[in-house]
């Protein structure tokens, strides 16, 4: 509850502070921080889901219900570590820029309420509630066709949102007197196979516009590249793990009846996705848009796993989906410093900036190891865990899935060649700010740490994972 | 702390140190003490060396679960047995000299500290690919060192061509790591583990059927024929020059290029149950083998000679493990990690003398100004080429006497092999030392001998390539007592070693007499051409015939060019297109509609967002509240 109440209220005061804005959003979104730590600090991954706080809403059946097992703990420590991070990304802008502090700070309560919520009407309103500060930020201070962008990711993720409402309301309609939005009430309605495949489509079109899996992509490119950096960040930082949760926590146990049918095209949509989006990395020279497509190739192979529903599928994509947001803020916070200080992020006009800025460059090089799955680095176990169990659900999805670690060395290397080595292009590179200083250094600090202990968060989520994929199974076993 | 992992860290200590302080630090305290760490290594290492050879168990140490999820476990482990203690002995040993050696030639380099922190990291890396107790740990070393090889290669980062050598090398390499991973994938599902111990019992008790075995020793394979740079993914090896010249000697010589050679000797018990995938190694190996000598006759740039040898002679290693000849193969490996590094050295010192050439037609005469590295040099060459009772002789001929008897085919093509070497390798030797000057003016006031830095290296790994072969004389030099390198790896390779035979005493005078008419075929031949007729070698214009082949490296650059990276950049750009127009453009008619409508709304409220959007807000958390609490 803390979690959601204090972004929210500290975004109230936020937007109207003027320019002490940002340091009420850094504090409190430190505050959130200490009271995850708390939370994390006594938790106990085989209890089962604690803190449980459930109080009936708009009626009976709609209950505002909040909980935290080991799935949602990974996703809430991913939310809070970020959310300081990006917050301190966007000190560099001179302006005051109150509300856009404070919409981030709201995102970021909306984003632990989408993480906790044990209701379906209270996950569907913190999923939209989620939707509007970004929409907000990448309409307000995005650039080029800023306008038809974020319209063309609001209509793309309303459609996709409705369809999950409908789905969400029908399941309770199947409840017992149609009586709960419970997540367990709502997981224990049986469906026939062909109830379930339509259910699961309204579920999984959210979801999949979300991630986003390939077809469903059609917004990410444009809104990743036109968004301003916070904004990015945010995207692809933490809110399309949102997606992801959904297919794990909400789409897989609620139809298990219908998975058979949908695994296969998850699996492959998502396998599909992972080549092409980093065929097209390879030739891109914006860097943001390199990055962009980096991420649609690296979120299909976490759905892949997921789809998979194995134990090492379903932790390897959490732990993914944790070193994924790290990295995918790690790579566009550089990027933003590289175009902020060469008003310019196209590879063919930079270069050299490995002359200029030593500490940069370590930085950067690490973020780009990570991203690139190199051992020792927070990529490497999820990326393993992932392949291997897609190998292991079928050898040539495995294999194609492989050749991401061939594409992802060329484009990552690319980039990072093209920007930072030969001579320089740009006339100076101011050295970084201090505030740049502890974004980077928490960043690269995270890929290290969990590059070389990945354990300790699959030991969190271990226990509430087991419990999932036993849902699923049972149910499937009910149904055969 | 144990002794393995102290090994580990000492190299790690030594990176964290040139890294963070090293650029505050003089070259002289960076480079000290980056090669103390590893001269740690290598005292601990010897000792190590001394436990296993006075009948102590093999050493194991884990230090944490690295992950555990699923079927997936995996231990941060590190064992040092035999094999491994000849390995460390190599790396450490050999690491030591060329961190000297650098300190001198890369005396007022920008990017000093830098290089030192890289050669440590890359020492760590190479010792945990060794030492490691799973496949996993392997895979990790196995990633890192090529890290360190693609930083090491694109050190001097202004030259585009470097990166672009450097990202080639690590892209090649991550095809071979796809092999690799997908072999560790077939493990794990197998098997329920990645120890090497519980692997090697499950292929032993004939769990793994014969064809699963198969399968994951071609995925093996294809995971060695990018580090050790074989066909057809060789290409990276040659570009790979572009690096600092102790680079080229340390990794892409002595220890990196060998992990594929050692990753067979590993899983000798799994290859030895797959007959098919041996066979492949054998004829990769001997066609690598063969092509690399042939393009190596015609290159020029020094450095490019020995690059092309480098896959030339591990081709060799992997014909002595195609036939299973597994101690043969590490012989070799350990004999060519001296004189290769010898080589390399040598020829940064004459890089080094002559200001940054690399041009062997712009050499010549250099034995007059720079005696030491001519001699250093000289015995690295025969070494290589296989002068009776020097190093290289001895672990050549094992091989071939090995091959002869399971290969007669095989064992004459690679004589041929030995033969080529013979000739590129002494017609390097004779134009870059022997005949005149042929440099500039500026250039041969400038010639002078390298400092004690540079030389003491020389001398000590010319000894070594003088004696190398000493590790494992032939039973025909020893008075039937068995050969020691062999003894001294039975126990890791186990049955592994009985099936092949040697050749009887008889032949293997023969074989020997063969082998050295080759080597002296090569000199007589290559010394009346260079020294007789002093020919030097023609421009790059006049190349005519079918000589253009192995000059132009066979075009197979030009060829994976035009088949792989243009497609792909093709595939890229069609996709980049399709994807604006057919997935976006999909949506902008519906959007172009709806905006419409919405820039009608955003015009009534005349762009106070911001106030309306806070109203939103407080609206929500209202209704949240009043619900909540009432």
């Amino acid at each position: 509850m803390e979690l959601i109440l204090i972004p929210i209220i500290t975004a109230v005061l936020a937007a109207w502070a003027g320019k002490w804005s940002r340091w009420i959003s850094l504090a409190g979104s430190l505050v959130t921080g200490f009271s995850l730590l708390y939370f994390f600090l006594n938790f106990n991954p085989s209890g089962g889901v604690q803190w449980q706080w459930d109080k009936a809403w708009f009626s009976s059946a709609i209950h505002f219900h909040t909980g935290i097992d080991g799935i949602s703990m990974i996703l809430l420590l991913l939310t809070n570590i970020l959310a300081p991070l990006i917050l301190l990304s966007a000190f560099n802008r001179k302006e005051d820029m109150p509300l856009l502090f404070a919409l981030i700070i709201g995102m970021q309560g909306a984003l632990n309420g989408v993480f906790v919520a044990r209701d379906g009407l209270m996950f569907y309103i913190f999923w939209e509630l989620a939707l509007i500060p970004i929409y907000f930020i990448a309409g307000l201070w995005g650039e080029g066709d800023r306008f038809k962008t974020t319209l063309r990711f609001f209509i793309y993720t309303f459609i996709g949102s409705l369809a999950m409402l409908a789905s969400l309301i029908y399941l309770f309609s199947k409840t017992p007197d149609a009586s709960s939005f419970s997540y367990e009430s709502l997981v224990a309605v049986k469906l026939s196979v062909k109830e379930a495949f339509w259910v699961g489509l309204g579920l999984l079109l959210a979801f999949a516009v979300k991630i986003p899996l390939m077809p469903f992509h059609g917004w990410q490119p444009s809104t990743y590249t036109e968004a301003p950096a916070a904004g990015t960040m945010l995207l692809s930082g933490i809110m399309l793990k949102m997606g992801l949760y959904g297919l794990l926590r909400w789409f897989m146990p609620m139809v298990p009846e219908a998975l058979p049918v949908f695994v296969p095209v998850i699996v492959a949509t998502g396998i599909t996705g992972v080549i092409y989006g980093a065929l097209i990395a390879i030739k891109q020279n914006d860097m943001k848009r390199i990055v962009a497509y980096s991420s649609l190739s690296h979120v299909g192979l976490i759905a892949a796993g997921i789809a998979v529903a194995g134990e090492t599928g379903v932790q390897g994509g959490l732990l993914q989906m944790f070193s994924h947001g790290v990295n995918a803020v790690g790579l566009f916070l550089a990027v933003d410093i590289i175009e902020r200080r060469n008003q310019t992020r196209l590879l063919d006009n930079l270069g050299g900036m490995a002359g200029q800025s030593r500490a940069f460059a370590v930085f950067f090089l690490v973020i780009v190891l990570g991203a690139t799955a190199v051992p020792f680095t927070n990529g490497f176990p999820g990326e393993l865990l992932l392949l291997k169990s897609v190998f292991g659900y079928h050898q040539v999805w495995g294999i194609l899935g492989g050749i991401t670690i061939i594409f992802c060395a060329v484009y990552m290397l690319r980039m990072y060649q093209f920007s930072m080595f030969g001579e320089a292009k740009g006339t100076s590179f101011p050295s970084l700010q201090w505030h740049e200083w502890i974004a980077l250094t928490g960043i690269v600090l995270l890929i290290l740490l969990f590059g070389l202990f990945p354990q300790k968060l699959m030991d969190i989520s271990a226990p509430a994972v087991k419990n999932l994929l036993l849902l699923i199974q049972n149910t499937k076993e009910v149904i055969s | 702390m144990n002794t393995l992992f102290l090994i580990l860290l000492s190299p790690f200590f030594g990176f964290l140190f040139s890294g963070l302080a090293g650029k505050y630090l003089s070259e002289k305290l960076t480079g000290w003490i980056s090669s103390l760490s590893i001269l740690v290594s290598f005292f601990l290492s010897v000792q190590i060396f001394i436990g296993l050879g006075e009948g102590q168990a093999a050493l194991e140490s884990s230090a944490f679960t690295f992950l555990s999820v699923g079927d997936v476990f995996v231990n941060f482990a590190l064992q040092a047995d035999r094999l491994t203690s000849v390995m460390m002995l190599v790396i450490t040993g050999i690491g030591f000299l060329i961190h000297v050696y650098s300190i001198s030639y890369m005396h007022g380099d920008a990017g000093f500290y830098k290089f030192f922190a890289y050669l440590n990291l890359f020492v760590f890396n190479m010792l945990i690919l060794v030492m490691g107790s799973n496949f996993l740990m392997l895979f990790f070393g196995w990633e890192g060192v090529g890290l360190c090889s693609y930083l090491l290669i694109g050190f001097w980062y202004r030259n585009a061509e470097y990166g672009k050598a450097a990202r080639k090398a690590f892209i090649m390499n991550r095809i071979g790591d796809l092999g690799l991973l997908i072999g560790l994938f077939l493990v794990i599902a197998n098997c329920k583990s990645l120890e090497y111990r519980d692997v090697f019992a499950a292929a032993q008790s004939g769990a793994l059927s014969s064809g699963l075995v198969t399968a994951i020793c071609i995925s093996f394979f294809v995971g060695a024929m990018g580090k050790s740079a074989q066909i057809p993914l060789y290409t990276w090896l040659p570009d790979a020059m572009a690096g600092p010249t102790p680079v080229s000697a340390l990794i892409h010589a002595a220890t990196m290029v060998t992990a594929g050679v050692y990753l067979v000797v590993r899983c000798n018990v799994l290859f030895e149950m797959a007959p098919v995938a041996q066979q492949l190694i054998l004829w990769v190996g001997l066609a690598t083998s063969i092509l690399a000598a042939l393009i190596g006759l015609k290159q020029n740039d020094i450095k490019k000679v020995l690059a092309y040898s480098t896959v030339s002679q591990l081709g060799l290693m992997f014909i002595a493990l195609g036939v299973g000849a597994y101690s043969a193969a590490m012989f070799h490996l350990v004999t060519h990690a001296f004189f290769k590094a010898l080589l390399f050295l040598g020829s940064g010192s004459v890089i080094h003398g002559m200001g940054g050439e690399q041009d062997i037609r712009k050499m010549g005469g250099l034995k007059a100004a720079m005696p030491i590295t001519y001699y250093t040099f000289l015995i690295g060459t025969l070494a290589i080429s296989g002068m009776p009772f020097f190093s290289g002789f001895f672990s050549k001929d094992e091989i071939l006497a090995m091959i002869f008897t399971e290969q007669p085919v095989v064992w004459f093509l690679a004589v041929c092999s030995a033969l080529i070497t013979g000739i590129y390798m002494f017609r390097v030797f004779m134009v870059t030392f022997l005949g005149s000057f042929r440099g500039t003016e500026e250039q041969k006031k400038h010639l002078h001998e390298s400092p004690a830095l540079i030389t003491f290296p020389l001398i000590v790994l010319a000894l070594l390539s003088l004696a190398g072969g000493l590790l494992n004389l032939p039973e025909l030099f020893t008075h039937g007592h068995a050969q020691w390198l062999k003894n001294w790896l039975s126990p890791v390779l186990g049955n592994s070693q009985d099936t092949l035979h040697h050749p009887s005493h008889q032949t293997e005078w023969i074989l020997m007499g063969i082998a050295v008419s080759a080597f002296l075929v090569a000199w007589i031949y290559t010394r009346n051409k260079y020294i007789s007729k002093a020919a030097v070698p023609e421009a790059d214009e006049e190349i005519q015939g079918a000589a253009k082949w192995p000059a132009g490296k066979f075009f197979v650059d030009e060829l994976y060019d035009g088949l792989f990276v243009k497609t792909a950049e093709k595939a890229g750009t069609l996709f980049a297109k399709t994807d604006n127009s057919v997935f976006s453009g999909l949506m902008n008619w519906v959007s172009s509609g709806t905006s419409y409508l919405a820039g009608l709304i955003v015009r009534l409220q005349n762009g106070r967002i911001q106030s309306y959007l806070l109203y939103m807000v407080m609206g929500i958390i209202l209704m949240l509240v009043l619900n909540i609490f009432r």
